[in-house]
């Protein structure tokens, strides 16, 4: 079977490379990869260890003009116990019913992961601390959510943030996957769909903003009609702060599908026709066939896709900045307007260190995607 | 079910369209009849006019047209590295194995802390950054040759990866620095090497997947009528995946086209992109819908009629039947 090649198909080709190659050209490994390793390397270090040196200090003004004074570990106390906490961790409310079902829901099912890992086949010593890990840091993130979307309190920049990204990703892949399944069949017209919906993401983002900013307009808008038959032109949605986030997420899953939609069709379409037709053959229905082989082979590219989007999901920061500024207050104020806004005050320092946490959460996320998810995907096909 | 499918693929149609459709008759509205509330269709609902248009075209012209000039001299440079580039380093990464021993990386990290500890010093940086590659290369020939761990292909994908996860808001004043050093702020090759380095991990990631789909057997039996692995590369992986290849040039593109933040540190008057320009049009007085809408539009226009030239590539199943006889 021609399909994917798995971390065994790499072993594999790896094994019978070394013989060929080493007679061919010793160095074309290096060849292929180290221009662009260079690249990134020249162009990541230094950013990376000078704003990890600005989040330790601060921006000091004196007559012999600005410069920065370590404070050390000052920004992040401030972000996380200090007076910017209810900003950037929310504020947490006395418990609900909702919140504490929603806990003990995903305790429950993270439990139940970390006992089934434990009692496989697959255990070993780091495996298990990094599930321990993984599973202690995601368990602290719902709690934060749970506290403060389910019970009276408001969620912080953090939290926001990452109810942007799991909403937006999770409606993006099911509606770009439908849209992808749609398109590969043999429909006429199929070619229009195609480019027509990939159309939004070749828009700026900041002009998707603005697109989005004319479109929700009350007074203004298209869907004038529709505020003035619910009596809704006076109380805009920009007060409501859930129905400013979810502003902000339409735009987002508007703009951002065709990513997904793209990279999803071309992966269906480079599948062995083959397969499909001995399943048909072999009495299989349309739903066997999608769960059994085009959706399995289509994983390795969906895991890349999502991962990206995830990457990409967490430095949202065009449509809540341009379509309501963050507010009512900073209710949909993401983590990197967040920088943004103080940075623009001049918190230079600050502004650093909700990067560098921005950076802590978004490398939590893709290395427990990577390890948990990706790994076994690339692996199993 | 077809009339079911096609029902669902207008419903989209119309969800991605409308938006656009209200770019199109803004950028035909006067301010007056923005302002004065949703007017939907042109004659009936509005008088069409083409002032906004006009304003773009002559009245600004040389700070529209040098703008899209930069934008598509960027954008196609930029891209067409990064896809060079990135698809050499993912092809690598798929069907070679690396082993980058951990006393390499440590070797490393020990220059740049020395690079960095001199800078703070106040040594002149190209001496602190001599000295600190000096160190790395001085350990990679002594110490580093004892060292067995290593990381391998996954790991370099990770990282490279991951070079994508520190907002570009905490990146821009160094890359600002970077550039100021370099003496080339306000260019086009600024702009470039920028967005070569920040595109080339999603470069990498995509065009492993595909690579990865591409038969084994293929490369093997060239590679046993003696083709070196360039060409092997060049003559068999690439053509098969001309799919890929185009999907993540537009996508590239798409992003160097769009790019908003850096540009706007690293540009000033000449080099400007047109992203900038939109932005600009939220003026004093409040967004100039009218005028951005035409920027948005005249902006979107060329990459549309790349989409729809290239579309039959992404189309195209190149590989069925690749493997038999």
């Amino acid at each position: 079977m021609s399909g994917y090649v798995s971390t065994r198909g790499l072993r594999q080709a790896a094994l019978t490379w070394r013989p060929i190659g080493a007679r061919l050209d010793r160095f074309a490994g290096s060849v292929f990869i180290l221009p662009a390793v260079i690249v990134i390397l020249a162009f990541s270090i230094f950013p990376l260890l000078a704003s990890l040196y600005v989040s330790f200090s601060r921006l000091t003004f004196s007559e012999g003009g600005v410069g920065l004074k370590f404070v050390g570990f000052a920004n992040y106390a401030k972000l996380l116990v200090g007076i910017d906490h209810v900003h950037f961790l929310g504020l947490t409310g006395g418990t609900t019913v909702a919140s504490i079902a929603f806990l003990a829901a995903a305790y429950a099912l993270i439990a139940f992961l970390l006992y089934r890992y434990a009692r496989g086949p697959n255990l070993t010593v780091g495996g298990l601390a990094g599930r321990v890990v993984t599973a202690i840091v995601a368990g602290a993130l719902l709690w934060l959510v749970a506290n403060t979307v389910l019970t009276s309190g408001r969620p912080g920049t953090l939290v926001v943030t990452i109810i942007y990204v799991g909403v937006d990703v999770t409606v993006q892949y099911l509606i770009a996957l439908g849209l992808a399944l749609l398109v590969v069949q043999h429909l006429p017209g199929r070619r229009f769909f195609r480019v027509v919906f990939l159309l939004p993401m070749m828009i700026t983002p900041v002009g998707v903003a603005y697109l989005f900013r004319m479109l929700t307009d009350t007074s203004k808008g298209p869907l004038y009609p529709l505020w003035a038959h619910f009596g809704l032109t006076d109380v805009s949605w920009v007060t409501n702060p859930w129905g400013a986030r979810l502003a902000v997420m339409i735009g987002d899953v508007w703009q951002w599908t065709p990513f997904i939609f793209i990279v999803l069709l071309a992966s269906i379409e480079t599948l062995p026709h083959e397969l499909v037709e001995a399943a048909v053959v072999d009495g299989a229905n349309r739903l066997q066939v999608f769960w059994r082989i085009t959706f399995p082979l289509i994983l390795p590219a969906t895991s890349t896709v999502v991962l990206i989007r995830l990457i990409e999901g967490f430095k949202i920061i065009d449509l809540p900045n341009v379509l309501t500024n963050g507010g009512p207050g900073t209710a949909t104020e993401s983590l990197t307007l967040h920088a943004y806004t103080i940075w623009r005050a001049l918190d230079i320092g600050g502004s650093a260190a909700v990067a560098y946490l921005l950076l802590i959460v978004v490398t939590f996320v893709g290395v427990s995607y990577v390890n948990l998810f990706r790994r076994r995907v690339t692996a199993m096909t | 079910m077809m009339a079911v499918s096609y029902i669902l693929l207008f419903a989209w149609t119309f969800v991605v369209l409308f938006p656009l459709y209200w770019l199109a008759i803004t950028s035909l509205k006067t301010p007056l009849a923005v302002n004065a509330g949703p007017f939907y269709i042109p004659w009936r609902d509005f008088q069409p006019t083409l002032d906004a248009w006009h304003y773009i075209f002559f009245d600004l012209r040389e700070d529209t047209f040098r703008p899209y000039l930069n934008t598509v001299v960027v954008g196609l440079t930029s891209t067409t590295v990064t896809v060079i580039l990135g698809s050499m380093a993912a092809y690598g990464l798929v069907r070679m194995r690396y082993r980058v021993s951990l006393g390499a990386i440590l070797s490393f990290a020990a220059g740049v802390a020395l690079a960095v500890v001199a800078v703070v010093a106040r040594v002149p940086w190209p001496v602190g950054v001599a000295a600190g590659f000096g160190l790395f290369l001085l350990l990679l020939n002594t110490l580093a040759r004892r060292s067995k761990r290593a990381v391998g292909n996954d790991d370099i994908a990770f990282w490279m990866i991951s070079q994508r996860m520190l907002p570009p808001v905490a990146t821009v004043i160094p890359i600002y620095i970077f550039f100021q050093q370099l003496q080339l702020l306000d260019t086009w090759p600024a702009l470039i090497i920028a967005y070569v380095a920040s595109h080339l991990p999603i470069v990498v990631w995509l065009m492993r997947d595909y690579f990865q789909s591409i038969p084994l057997e293929l490369e093997e039996s060239a590679a046993i009528d003696g083709a070196s692995p360039y060409r092997i590369f060049r003559s068999i992986v690439l053509p098969l995946s001309v799919p890929g290849l185009v999907a993540t040039f537009l996508f590239v593109l798409v992003f160097a086209w769009n790019e908003y933040l850096i540009a706007l540190f690293l540009t000033s008057a000449n080099a400007q992109t047109l992203p900038l320009t939109v932005a600009a049009q939220n003026a004093t007085r409040g967004p100039q819908w009218w005028y951005m809408s035409v920027l948005i539009l005249i902006m979107i226009g060329p990459v549309i009629a790349m989409a729809i030239a290239l579309e039959r590539f992404i189309a195209r199943g190149l590989l069925v039947g690749a493997v038999k006889g």
